[in-house]
């Protein structure tokens, strides 16, 4: 048993906090955020050279890692650092295109950038109820539908998107620029796209698709999770130095009871939330890896809300401002909930698994 | 990161497991797991039996006839008698005093005593809280006044728990009362049939007889039987609730609480569903569950923190406080998912009567009830926070 990481990933931890430290504080984090194209390509091209896609996929499909800790530890940094680049969907993409023979070093090396587009307006998590249609249409496909909120459709080359062709799911690729697009920045950073898809010409990636891409998308969440415990970290340490400074009616107000509990039951659930990541990382390959994701997503989904509305609500006013990088955690811990299934669709996914028991 | 055991952590389970299937008796774990109270001789039974084996003091070095067993195999231990339906050894003299007297007890004390923990000549029960000294121990009132070669007692404990079943009664008693509140407490020991040491029982919330009040009037106790010098006795007092306070989690518990709600939400009726098809009553089940996974890992990375440093750190408070809302929400749930059959009062008729109630869940109401204690003793959940705003937040 031993819960510390190994040399390789603390060099990587290492290597990609320091980065994110040198070039993307958060002023520079804010100001690309929050601007087409909602990231910055100078430093996504440098975090590709650091290795960090490649610690994301294991050796055999070119990359150095692919382990559930491997992704954990890319995550963490990325979360604490509150980095808007579109790591997650570089993250989807490999794991689903890693059912196909594709070669993945063109995605690997950040030159060719793909999203993967799955929910949709009426069904943001549930695959069952996906509607976008594929046909054949010759040699190729077409595919019908509206995919919403694609995570870095705006800036891909290329986009896989989940259709339907009769009971089944396939993965679709169409180019980035091929539907109709409206590109939008997010309340939290970053950018996203809907996609009108009508009678788009598409190429076939992958015939029943479906348990590839519900282990993306765990892949995905597991990602998530890991963001999260990272943003917890730093939007914790932020919150305790401000009540250890911050004096009000003559004494710091992290000598205030009241504040004080409410602080110790913060990190507890933190606490809880990482345990929970790691025990998720660690069965990324058994069978209950989908029971094991949805656990520490519904865990995280509770805990960042809690985080990010309680650390506002102890820092005051002072954490209603756009200045205090507060209140950038606190709109990142929040969204993620709604990434890839939130806490109430996550917790039904282990109701049915006791139920099924 | 590995969060698998050693080969050798899992050859001491199987091990541990095997004696437990052969040599746990199997009335002293039926009546463990339906939750009824364990008479004396049954404790005493069970003790031997660990005695025999070497495995009765599991926190003690080994040279003073303990285990000497690592934070990890002490957690295996726990966790397979939890399973196994064993009762929890008595602290009292296992893990508080005991540990107190190798720490701070003289040779000839410890000669003494530690061997009459383990053989069970001895049952100790703890003198801490006074009806004015709870969360604020340091408050006590009891007092120790020198006479020649002993203390004359005065004064009044409270909460001690199976105090009827003692013989001997650990104490914190006030030596100098001119002291600040902390300075002047000694740590004495003392036999409960000395002249003016009283017992009484106080009944608890369910109708048990757990706890008991004892009180001190002019009761001569030798000046030798103190631990530790004069008015340094919160020293120790301190060091004994860190003891108190690890595996206090009681994740082992929670488990097998947790496997008897799933069998038992299976089983019953509600809606013309099974319960566990309920979605209210699985979101919540499934909710705990959640929470109760995460506090196996916490568990396990504190133990392994525990390991590396050699003692827990002050986040160990963090387990109690979490595992004890985990364990009281799982006896609400179960209370609830057994309906009005939680309500029968337990007494010697329903006893093993399987006719009535199932015998797994006799008693449940009951110990719903006495588990609203978890949240209070060993230091209140709020005493916790505090201690942990101050050591692991630094507020």
């Amino acid at each position: 048993m031993d819960f510390e990481k190994t040399d390789d990933r603390r060099m990587l931890a290492d290597s990609l906090d320091r980065f994110l430290a040198d070039t993307y504080p958060i002023e520079h984090r804010n100001r690309v955020a929050y601007a087409a194209p909602f990231h910055d390509p100078e430093r996504w091209a440098e975090l590709a050279e650091l290795g960090i896609l490649h610690a994301l996929v294991p050796e055999e499909r070119g990359g150095f890692g692919g382990a559930g800790f491997d992704v954990f530890t890319v995550f963490e940094s990325l979360g604490r650092a509150l980095c808007p680049e579109p790591v997650l969907p570089a993250l989807l993409v490999l794991r689903a295109l890693m059912a196909t023979e594709a070669d993945l070093e063109p995605i690997l090396s950040g030159t060719r950038r793909y999203a993967l587009a799955v929910g949709e307006p009426d069904a943001p998590y549930d695959l069952d109820a996906i509607e976008t249609t594929a046909a054949r249409s010759g040699a190729g496909w077409t595919l019908t539908g509206r995919k919403s909120v694609v995570y870095g459709a705006q800036t891909a080359d290329a986009i896989l998107v989940v259709a339907r062709d009769g009971d089944a799911l396939g993965l679709y690729e169409i180019e980035g620029d091929a539907a109709e697009r409206i590109d939008y920045g997010l309340i939290d950073g970053g950018g996203a796209s809907d996609l009108f898809l009508d009678a788009t010409p598409a190429d076939l990636v992958l015939a029943d698709a479906e348990a590839a891409i519900r282990e993306a998308l765990d892949w995905g969440r597991l990602a998530l999770c890991a963001e999260a415990v990272g943003a917890m970290d730093a939007a914790r340490d932020m919150m305790l130095d401000y009540m250890r400074q911050r004096t009000q009616f003559g004494r710091p107000i992290g000598s205030f009871q009241a504040l004080q509990h409410r602080a110790v039951e913060m990190v507890t659930e933190i606490e809880q939330a990482r345990s929970l990541t790691i025990l998720a990382a660690a069965r990324m390959d058994d069978p209950d890896r989908a029971r094991h994701v949805s656990m520490a997503k519904n865990l995280i989904g509770r805990t960042t809300q809690l985080v990010a509305e309680e650390s506002v609500q102890m820092q005051g006013g002072i954490a209603m401002t756009w200045e205090y990088p507060a209140s950038h955690y606190a709109k990142r811990l929040t969204m993620i909930d709604t990434q890839l299934g939130d806490a109430d669709w996550h917790l039904e996914q282990v109701m049915a698994a006791l139920q099924a028991a | 990161m590995d969060l698998s055991f050693s080969p050798e952590e899992e050859a001491f389970r199987a091990e541990v497991r095997q004696f437990l299937a052969e040599e746990l008796p199997e009335d002293i774990a039926r009546r463990n797991r339906e939750g009824r109270e364990l008479e004396k001789a049954d404790m005493d039974r069970w003790h031997a039996i660990l005695n025999a084996r070497g495995w009765l003091a599991v926190t003690w070095p080994e040279e003073y006839g303990g285990t000497g067993w690592t934070p990890v195999q002490r957690h295996i231990f726990e966790e397979e008698c939890a399973r196994a339906s064993a009762p929890r050894t008595l602290s009292f003299g296992l893990a508080m005093l005991g540990p107190v007297l190798i720490k701070f007890g003289t040779e000839a004390q410890k000669a003494e005593l530690l061997p009459r923990i383990l053989d069970g000549r001895d049952w100790w029960c703890q003198g801490y809280s006074e009806p004015g000294a709870g969360s604020d121990l340091a408050g006590l009132k009891t007092r120790a006044e020198r006479d020649g070669d002993d203390y004359v007692i005065n004064g009044q404990k409270t909460w001690t728990t199976l105090g009827q079943h003692a013989n001997r009664i650990f104490c914190l008693v006030r030596t100098d009362p001119d002291a600040k509140k902390q300075a002047g407490i000694s740590f004495v020991l003392a036999d409960l049939d000395t002249p003016g040491i009283e017992m009484r029982p106080i009944r608890l919330i369910e109708g048990g007889h757990e706890v008991n009040e004892v009180f001190f009037t002019d009761a001569r106790v030798p000046v030798a039987n103190r631990v530790g010098e004069e008015n340094q006795g919160w020293t120790i007092a301190k060091y004994l609730l860190t003891h108190e306070r690890t595996n206090i989690a009681g994740v082992g518990f929670s488990i097998q609480a947790f496997e008897n709600l799933c069998a038992l939400s299976r089983k019953s009726r509600r809606n013309g569903r099974r319960m566990i098809d309920d979605p209210l009553f699985a979101a919540r089940l499934a909710r705990i569950e959640i929470d109760l996974e995460a506090m196996k890992i916490t568990n396990l990375r504190m133990l392994s923190d525990a390991t590396k440093n050699g003692q827990p750190g002050p986040e160990s408070s963090m387990l109690k406080v979490k595992g004890t809302v985990i364990r009281q929400a799982l006896n609400d749930l179960s209370r609830r998912a057994l309906g009005p059959a939680a309500a029968p009062f337990p007494s010697e008729d329903l006893e093993g009567n399987a006719a009535l109630v199932d015998p797994d869940q006799a008693a449940n109401a009951a110990r719903y009830f006495n588990n609203r204690k978890i949240s209070i003793y060993g230091g209140s959940n709020e005493i916790q926070k505090n201690i942990l705003a101050k050591t692991m937040l630094g507020l």
